[in-house]
């Protein structure tokens, strides 16, 4: 970890103005990313601007029935809020299944969005990494890819977003609130991230200074029919290697309306609208359900170890549509990971 | 009834409440003045030279104190005996910045001493170093024809023994035969506790250092060969540990490095690894192994081969026993062990829990359970059917084994009466597909020369200590309860001293072996006090035991009595005052009874019963219910001795699902060195887990009857939820961890 300087900011327009003012700063929400990766020397910021001082941490009821999460709400308080409870269960099941609970009491819905993508390289300084050293070479790509994508990936990359409560944002299309040194913007959650192309070092399309505020989740919340399901290799405190956010909105058993994003398996949230538009007016039942998974994972590729994710992501989106299809899926209040 | 009868009752952890309210102090908490701070540069290639170290360029920094490196290490010592420590394998040890070769990834290539732990971390940051890289071999697939038989070069080691019967021919006439290769990956020991050495300057060339190890002793003798100390000027202490399984048994090189910068520097120093350097030593070697059973018509063995290879360093020949259980587990006629090692430019694996055992016992029960399937039995009634009375490897006796007392209450608690035996043939309310499965193992019950000193004053306060150690299995409490029981003491009354290089000469903590040679230490040590109390307490005016001999009383309830009247007693404390007498002491030292042992096997068992729940679609699997029961001898703390089973359990579940250190072979470096990427499990992975101890007496192994518990908790428990996988799904996965992939 290199030196560097701090200062906490109390209005967002002194923390863009404190960023803008100093080259290779970062903001520092909760930290749980960024301090990780300033301690293995792969961020290498000279200058914090803390943001925990901030008023950005309501959560509160939008005029058009939506819910406005506050970029420093952390991801427990959000999880626990009640009207994310019983409106979008959804992002209370994918914030939950993600780190521990002393992860989530520190991280903020700002800095879920902001962390880096996960791979074993991109962490480790002695192999070469596009991301960590642009140009460097991927080393993932005929290495140890456990962990790796299989959509949407490049030449020049194939990391995985590491987040659950994207997964189930990226279903629930919000729209991310930023200000930077040009103003005030909104920007659609899909957009937010991006595919690593051959600039895999940027991981979403901030432009430099751009400090997230809020996410304005619309007011459909899929809270009757919906399935956060996690798939990876211990019940909890592990990334996933395939997760699936599901949302249905079922006319008896027609499928009115669909969401489906998947985790574990890109660069970004992997939010599939050709598959939902294929769900809307069929059946719920199992053959829709496997003919919409074999379109999802159509154009995926493996890379050696990661070559099953493609066969477990079919099945995984199957088992999400059919768990959101019966309908019997709830806000975790305790554990959910554990059901044996 | 006494209420001074500690000895296998449930006794809470004398040092749980210092541990909870943290005044226990571990290596890296030791407060001394004027401390630098070191941090290990590690390398990022598998094999070749330093070129250049751009030292000058971190000196520049202020406060960076020195950076050490094999361009200005001290000449020490010369020869590899120097660096052998008590369980150093044959070969060359490492030596920390010896040279400019580099054989293996993360090795240490210069320390950097600052003023404070933050500087330091960030020059060894920016610190240059240049290497010349050479071709690696780190993979053990590519190596299986450049596999050998090591010498018998490490303590413990047992060469397979000489092959019996024709298991060849044998295993062509059976009407049942199986074959099959088993793979399992490498495993790090990962304690919470990352190692440190605090060392303290004391002037004048002088030392204590406070050391994360299983053994104060072996770090002392490794530390005063290598710089030329004497024992009095390098002290090294270790009062408690966050973990060790087997990871502190060698001295480690941050041992090393921090006294090599104390010596140089004139001045204490202390150096703590990351994590991710926790992967950079020892480790449960990546092992292949090869069985090929044969039953015959009444499901007794016909033949047993089992074969091993695994890795080890360029530099030292790693051995542990796999194969030679395989011999005495269950009786078989026709036999033959093969054990092999293959060097790769890694470093020198290192014992982990149950070293050998584990890594065995996965071979071997998984295989009897597919010839248990071969032949169709029930995989306990196969094994029962081969039940060894005798140990075949040697022709002797057990001198206990109530293993199938363990295989019957094991299985009555577990209810494997109910099990049917074809694959995906069980359910659960939910659907899920569940598979129940059996393993099980042999470990050796080993009692080692160790020493202790008691001492008590005349308010009755007794001090017993040794220089053992106490890496979180509750040796300060079973030492505690012996003493008390021995003599007669309450428990609040005794306080025993432990890992540090001034008590009285002790082993290792490691094999199973700290109660059983420590115990008896302890015990024999108290008793030797006790007879110079008697003595005293003759001597008493009208005292009622002037005509007693000593195998007439008892210590009890804080009295010396008579065992025949009770009434006839002496309270202890007033025993001391009257003498006169401000303290009362004994040492003694305890050998193993070799003339009382020699003819027999000294061996613990267990057999572990494993349910498992199956996704079939999505390949998750679940541990639901597991059932341990273990022959141990005698179990002196049914309290701390469940939890180590109960750690054993877990531990051996994160063996079958999911624990593994992956090297890309292209860097010859473990990728997932971080416990993000390193899987352990975690407590939503764990549900039922029941111990039982089987009672089992053995006065050959032991005066108090002890045969340990460590290891022998962890054998069969991969084994039992891999047999238990295939019973619930039909697939016989034969290389672990069992991840999601296998399943699919």
């Amino acid at each position: 970890m290199n030196p560097f300087t701090y200062s906490r900011a109390t209005a967002v327009a002194d923390a863009v103005r404190d960023k803008a003012s100093h080259p290779d700063s970062e903001y520092l929400g909760g930290g749980t990313n960024l301090i990780d990766l300033m301690k293995e020397n792969v961020a290498r910021p000279t200058h914090l601007v803390g943001l925990n001082k901030l008023p950005l941490a309501d959560i509160e009821a939008l005029p058009d029935g939506g819910l406005r999460l506050g970029a420093l709400a952390t991801n427990a308080d959000t999880a626990w809020h009640d009207e994310v409870k019983s409106r979008y269960p959804l992002l209370n099941q994918a914030i939950l299944a993600g780190a521990s609970p002393q992860l989530r009491n520190a991280a903020t819905n700002g800095g879920n969005l902001m962390q880096r993508t996960r791979c074993y390289y991109f962490y480790d300084l002695a192999t070469p990494c596009n991301k960590r050293e642009p140009g460097s070479g991927c080393s993932a790509i005929g290495g140890y890819n456990r962990v790796c994508g299989i959509l949407g990936t490049s030449e020049s990359c194939i990391a995985t977003h590491p987040s659950d409560m994207c997964v189930a944002l990226a279903a629930l299309a919000p729209t991310v609130r930023v200000s930077g040194p040009n103003g005030d913007r909104t920007i659609a959650f899909d957009d937010f991230h991006r595919l690593p192309g051959d600039q895999p070092e940027k991981d979403n399309n901030l432009e430099p200074g751009e400090l997230i505020t809020g996410l304005d989740l619309p007011a459909k919340g899929f809270e009757k029919n919906f399935s956060y399901l996690k798939l990876r290799d211990r019940s909890s405190y592990a990334f996933a290697l395939i997760s699936v956010a599901a949302g249905l909105e079922l006319e008896g058993n027609t499928i009115k309306d669909a969401r489906l994003a998947l985790g574990g398996v890109a660069h970004k949230p992997w939010r599939d609208q050709e598959a939902e538009n294929m769900l809307k007016g069929q059946p719920a039942t199992e053959d829709t359900f496997r003919r919409v998974a074999a379109k999802v994972v159509a154009d995926a590729k493996g890379h050696g170890s990661n070559d099953f994710k493609i066969e477990l992501a079919k099945r995984a989106i199957v088992r999400a549509l059919k768990q959101a299809a019966e309908g019997n899926q709830h806000a975790a209040d305790v554990f959910l990971n554990s059901n044996p | 009834m006494s209420t001074t009868n500690y000895i296998g009752k449930p006794t809470s952890r004398v040092d749980g409440p210092a541990k909870v309210t943290g005044t226990a102090t571990y290596a890296a908490e030791y407060s001394v003045a004027n401390m630098a701070y070191g941090y290990v540069v590690s390398s990022p290639i598998a094999k070749g030279k330093i070129t250049k170290i751009h030292a000058e360029e971190v000196l520049a920094l202020p406060g960076v104190v020195q950076v050490f490196s094999h361009e200005n290490v001290p000449s020490l010592a010369w020869f590899d005996r120097s660096y052998k420590d008590d369980v150093a394998p044959g070969g060359s040890p490492f030596r920390a910045l010896h040279d400019a070769d580099i054989k293996f990834s993360q090795q240490p290539v210069a320390l950097i001493v600052a003023e404070t732990f933050e500087l330091a971390r960030y020059a060894a940051s920016v610190l240059r170093v240049e290497y010349q890289q050479e071709d690696h071999e780190t993979s053990l697939e590519t190596q299986r024809a450049k596999g050998y038989e090591p010498g018998a070069g490490k303590t413990g080691f047992q060469p397979p023994p000489a092959p019996r019967g024709n298991p060849d021919k044998a295993w062509e006439e059976a009407p049942h035969r199986m074959e099959a290769e088993y793979v399992h990956g490498a495993q790090h020991h990962n304690p919470m506790e990352l190692f440190s050495t605090t060392v303290e300057w004391r002037g004048e060339g002088k030392i204590t250092a406070y050391d994360k190890t299983q053994g104060v002793m072996n770090v002392q003798q490794y530390l005063t060969k290598i710089f030329g100390l004497k024992k009095d000027d390098c002290r090294v202490v270790n009062e408690y540990m966050g973990g060790g399984f087997g990871s502190g048994l060698r001295p480690q090189y941050s041992a090393y490095l921090a006294v090599l910068a104390a010596l140089e520097l004139k001045r204490s120093v202390r150096l703590t690894l990351t994590r991710e350097q926790m992967f950079s030593f020892g480790h449960r070697p990546h092992t292949l192994q090869y069985l090929k059973l044969a039953a015959n018509a009444d499901g007794t063995l016909a033949a047993l081969q089992h074969h091993a290879l695994h890795e080890t360093s360029q530099f030292e020949d790693y051995t542990e026993n796999v194969v030679n259980w395989s011999g005495m587990l269950y009786q078989c006629e026709n036999v033959k062990l093969g054990y092999q090692i293959a060097k790769l430019d890694m470093y020198t694996p290192l014992d982990m829990r149950a070293p050998g055992a584990a890594s065995g016992s996965i071979g071997l029960e998984i295989a009897m359970d597919e010839m248990a399937y071969a032949a169709g039995l029930d995989p306990l009634e196969f094994r029962l059917r081969n039940y060894a009375e005798r140990d075949q490897n040697v022709d002797k006796p057990f001198s206990s084994k109530k293993l199938r007392e363990c295989y019957h209450q094991g299985a009555a608690k577990f209810g494997w009466d109910k099990r049917t035996q074809a694959p995906g043939s069980m359910r659960n309310a939910d659907g899920k597909l569940v598979g129940w499965g059996v393993g099980g193992g042999v470990w050796d019950a080993t009692q080692q020369k160790a020493a202790a000193k008691a001492s008590i004053t005349a308010d009755g306060k007794l001090t017993v200590s040794s220089a053992t150690g106490e890496n979180g299995t509750g040796t300060y409490t079973i030492m505690s309860q012996i003493a008390a029981e021995t003599l007669g003491l309450p428990i609040e009354a005794v306080t025993f001293k432990l890992g540090d290089t001034d008590l009285p000469e002790s082993p290792l903590q490691g094999g199973s072996w700290t109660a059983a040679s420590v115990g008896s230490a302890v015990q024999s040590t108290c008793e030797a006090l006790a007879e110079k109390i008697f003595k005293l307490a003759r001597k008493m005016d009208d005292s009622p035991l002037r005509d007693a001999k000593f195998e007439d009383v008892e210590f009890a309830s804080g009295q010396l009595r008579l065992r025949a009247d009770h009434s006839q007693a002496v309270v202890l404390r007033d025993v001391l005052q009257a003498s006169g007498e401000a303290k009362l002491e004994a040492d003694s030292s305890v050998m193993p009874n070799m003339v009382k042992q020699n003819g027999y096997s000294l061996h613990s068992h267990n057999v572990v019963f494993a349910e498992v729940t199956v996704d079939e679609d999505l390949g998750t699997v679940h541990v639901t219910r597991v059932v341990n029961a273990i022959a141990a001898g005698r179990i002196l703390n049914l309290k701390t001795a469940r939890s180590q089973v109960l750690g054993s359990v877990v531990w051996g579940l994160g063996m079958a699902l999911m624990e593994e250190t992956v090297m890309d072979h292209k860097f010859g470096r473990y990728m997932n060195h971080n416990f993000a990427e390193y899987h352990v499990p975690v407590n939503a992975d764990i549900h039922d887990i029941d111990v039982l101890f089987v009672e089992e007496e053995d006065d050959i192994v032991n005066p108090l009857g002890v045969k340990g518990i460590g290891e022998v908790g962890m054998l069969g428990v991969a084994a039992a939820v891999a047999n238990a996988v295939f019973h619930a799904t039909g697939k016989r996965v034969r290389d672990l961890p069992v991840m999601i992939d296998k399943l699919l």
